[in-house]
């Protein structure tokens, strides 16, 4: 049930609408409300993470309503945007991140980043990819993969791959990250509804993912991994991520080794898995002070 | 894959922890960080390799790249530049003529004499009419009249640059400058965003990672010109310099001073960068990679659409906000007086001196004072003392700014003893003084230091200061030849 990016029903035309189109995934988005900056009361919240200049703002502003300001240039957004929007019977708090190619250096605005879908453990990861120049984009989806399961891939810029004659084939990506994929052009608001869907799914559990974790280490470093994982799920059972936080601390992560020491690696356990930890604004705070 | 050390009964603490990867770290060949990227890579060039079908064959032509090669060519790359900014000051400029005009004329000749006849009707003390009508409404109706049209025609044209993705070309374009002056070729990214809004280039310099090359960077932000600074520029320059030639080429002369000031700004970032890395913030320049990205089309309609909205009435809220109690504080200094002449007329008297040894003067002076909030309403500001101080006024009363079209306004520009000299150094103030209060609260929030924040105000006033007064020697040494 990995892979659930399915073609849209075929309604005969004989019936009437009411009922089929209910289970059409066109039908959820005429029930996209755009909220602005009204965040109150959210069931879920969902990031926005990609490499720079994907298309994270134009899709945070397609689902908000809002304008954050987006242009044609790598580093647009260097802090956090919020936004919400309403889908179905839920409400989601839409979190627009600054675009980075890797989480693993030390610049702020990575940082941000990072901490965001480390801390703040929102629900969803929508992770914003260029099919143009996918494989450069896959660096950052793995490592966003070791940090959290719940993710969506919104591969932007088909429209775009397509004029350089390039095709992505987004079954095959979906199999082997382990997340749905939903090819897009949203510049012109193509694939939005069934991004809408994929993250309903994801967020309400009615898709589970088995994200692709990173397999190529060599021997020594895979052992060490394993070896301080064991450490880490004996003190922290319910740690969501201990591999990446193990390759964190043997990186040697100041930020991560500092969370450890203080006890905060406890906090990023999930207890309800509809609501985030109150912990994640302090969280921010205290990494840009 | 348990040890015996981690299969102690009682679970490790974090120390524990930390010692074990800190003994890990060493054992694993090739280094901890080498080899995780070398595995994130391999992994998704495979994931990559399975699921993109290239074309049989490569596009005989790429457009985009066509494009790079010229636009970031090194015999064509900077007089591109120049060029495409001369062109988008040059429709600036001849194109908000005539709607300034036009809403001039609505504002000061139709609206403001029936507000005034209605205010006679009901009555009003002569102080409150005038507190109201020639300060607050007469502040606020220039605001507008002057910044409205061209910035209504400039911002829509630099954000179809941007979104056509020409700013990346000049960040790679300057970053080799960059990085000769020991700064980060990023800060190029964070300069283009100053060209909007300098608070909103300092926050822009978080892409910058390492500590000194983001202090560089913030501190040199203010000589890129901001949208409250482009309006005194595109006044001044067309009122003064493009006078100075036939009218027909008037036009292309103030925009091409216009550009000339903001690359002496861009001159004064790399000679800035150059003597901070040389000196207090010494150091290597890092290096980065700079994707450029592809060109794409910008959708014309929302460009337009967005760039209004956010930019355009952003700005000219702010400076409505700014400059509507400026002209009450501005109505009332020069109605009030101690003895025999207004207040307004003795701070003036006491900073022209200072201000003729800058070849500026002490309306100057004191409406950058006054524009310490915003950099907006410097020229309102000017405008309504000089009309104070030379009375040249069409019988509207003291510290009342009354404006008509360009000639008028430089007529009386010129009764308040104003020289082409005045109006450069006016511009090159206006370029290099210090940045206003929002930027140098952002920065305070950005350094989180008290010290830089002071080094970022003070320097660029005191570089003000220093430059106008050479710049007034040498020319009244020359023109006293």
């Amino acid at each position: 049930m990995t892979n659930k990016i399915e073609e849209p029903t075929v309604i005969p035309l004989q019936t009437p609408s009411g009922h089929a189109c209910e289970t059409c995934p066109a039908h959820r988005a005429g029930n996209l409300v755009r909220l602005g900056i009204d965040m109150t009361d959210w069931d879920y919240v969902i990031a926005l993470a990609g490499n720079p200049n994907t298309g994270k703002s134009t899709i945070f502003n397609a689902l908000t309503g809002l304008r954050q300001h987006t242009g044609n240039w790598p580093g647009k957004t260097v802090s956090r945007a919020e936004g919400g929007y309403s889908y179905g019977d839920h409400r989601y708090k839409l979190v627009d991140l600054p675009g980075t190619y890797s989480l693993l250096s030390t610049s702020l605005d990575e940082e941000v980043a990072r901490n965001f879908i480390l801390f703040g453990q929102p629900d969803v990861t929508i992770i914003v990819a260029d099919a143009t120049r996918l494989e450069r984009n896959l660096n950052l989806v793995l490592q966003v993969l070791e940090i959290t399961d719940r993710a969506v891939l919104a591969l932007n810029l088909v429209d775009e791959a397509k004029r350089h004659g390039l095709k992505v084939d987004d079954r095959s990506l979906a199999r082997d990250l382990g997340i749905p994929v939903v090819p897009m052009a949203a510049r012109r608001r193509e694939g939005m509804p069934e991004l809408l869907e994929a993250v309903h799914e994801v967020a309400t559990g009615k898709v589970v993912c088995k994200p692709h974790r990173i397999k190529s280490e060599p021997p020594t470093l895979k052992k060490a991994v394993s070896e301080l994982v064991a450490q880490l799920t004996a003190s922290f059972p319910t740690l969501p991520n201990p591999r990446w936080v193990a390759m964190r601390l043997l990186d040697g992560d100041q930020q991560i080794m500092e969370a450890l020491q203080r006890g905060e690696l406890g906090d990023l356990t999930r207890d309800d898995p509809g609501q985030t930890t109150g912990h994640l604004e302090l969280q921010l705070e205290a990494s840009h002070a | 894959m348990l040890n015996a050390n981690s299969a102690a009964p009682a679970a490790p603490t974090p120390q524990n922890i930390l010692d074990t990867a800190t003994r890990l770290r060493w054992e694993v060949s090739g280094g901890v960080h080498e080899s995780l990227v070398e595995a994130i890579y391999t992994d998704a060039a495979r994931i990559a390799d399975r699921a993109v079908i290239y074309p049989d064959k490569p596009p005989r032509f790429n457009l985009d790249r066509a494009i790079d090669q010229i636009v970031t060519s090194r015999l064509f790359g900077f007089p591109l530049m120049l060029l495409l900014f001369t062109l988008v000051f040059w429709l600036t400029i001849s194109g908000a003529n005539v709607p300034s005009d036009l809403l001039g004329r609505f504002f000061l000749d139709t609206i403001h004499p029936l507000l005034k006849s209605a205010s006679a009707a009901i009555g009003l003390p002569w102080w409150l009419d005038g507190l109201l009508i020639d300060g607050i409404y007469l502040a606020t109706a220039w605001v507008v009249s002057v910044m409205l049209p061209p910035m209504a025609i400039f911002f829509p044209l630099f954000t179809l640059l941007e979104d056509f993705g020409y700013l990346p070309r000049v960040a790679f374009n300057l970053d080799n400058i960059f990085k000769k002056s020991g700064a980060h070729g990023k800060q190029a990214l964070s300069m283009m965003m100053g060209f909007g809004c300098n608070a909103a280039g300092v926050v822009a310099t978080r892409v910058i990672d390492s500590p000194r090359e983001r202090l560089i960077a913030i501190i040199t932000n203010n000589f890129a010109l901001c949208n409250g600074r482009w309006p005194t520029q595109i006044l001044i320059a067309s009122l003064f310099i493009g006078a100075l030639v036939p009218a027909y080429i008037g036009g292309l002369i103030s925009a091409l001073a216009v550009v000339g000031v903001a690359t002496l700004g861009v001159l004064l970032s790399f000679a800035v960068s150059w003597s901070l890395s040389r000196t207090v913030l010494r150091g290597e320049a890092s290096t980065f990679s700079l994707e450029l990205p592809p060109y794409r089309p910008p959708r014309f309609w929302q460009t337009i659409y967005t760039s209004l909205i956010d930019r355009t009435l952003y700005v000219l809220w702010r400076a409505i906000v700014f400059a509507a109690p400026a002209g009450a504080i501005i109505w009332l200094t020069a109605n009030i007086q101690v003895g025999g002449i207004s207040i307004a007329e003795h701070i003036i008297n006491a900073l022209n001196p200072v201000g003729w040894l800058l070849g500026l003067n002490g309306v100057i002076l004191l409406a950058y004072i006054v524009a310490i909030p915003a950099n907006e309403i410097v020229i309102p500001t000017m405008l309504m003392m000089t009309v104070l101080i030379t009375g040249v006024n069409g019988g509207a009363g003291a510290g009342v700014m009354f404006q008509g079209n360009d000639a008028q306004t430089m007529s009386m520009l010129q009764a308040g003893g104003w020289t082409l000299l005045t109006a450069v150094n006016l511009m090159l103030f206006s370029l290099i003084h210090n940045p206003c209060s929002t930027t140098i609260y952002t920065i305070y929030k950005e350094t989180g230091s008290a010290k830089w924040t002071a080094v970022s105000a003070l320097l660029p006033l005191i570089m003000g200061f220093v430059v106008t007064f050479l710049v007034a020697q040498v020319w009244r040494l020359v023109a006293g030849m």
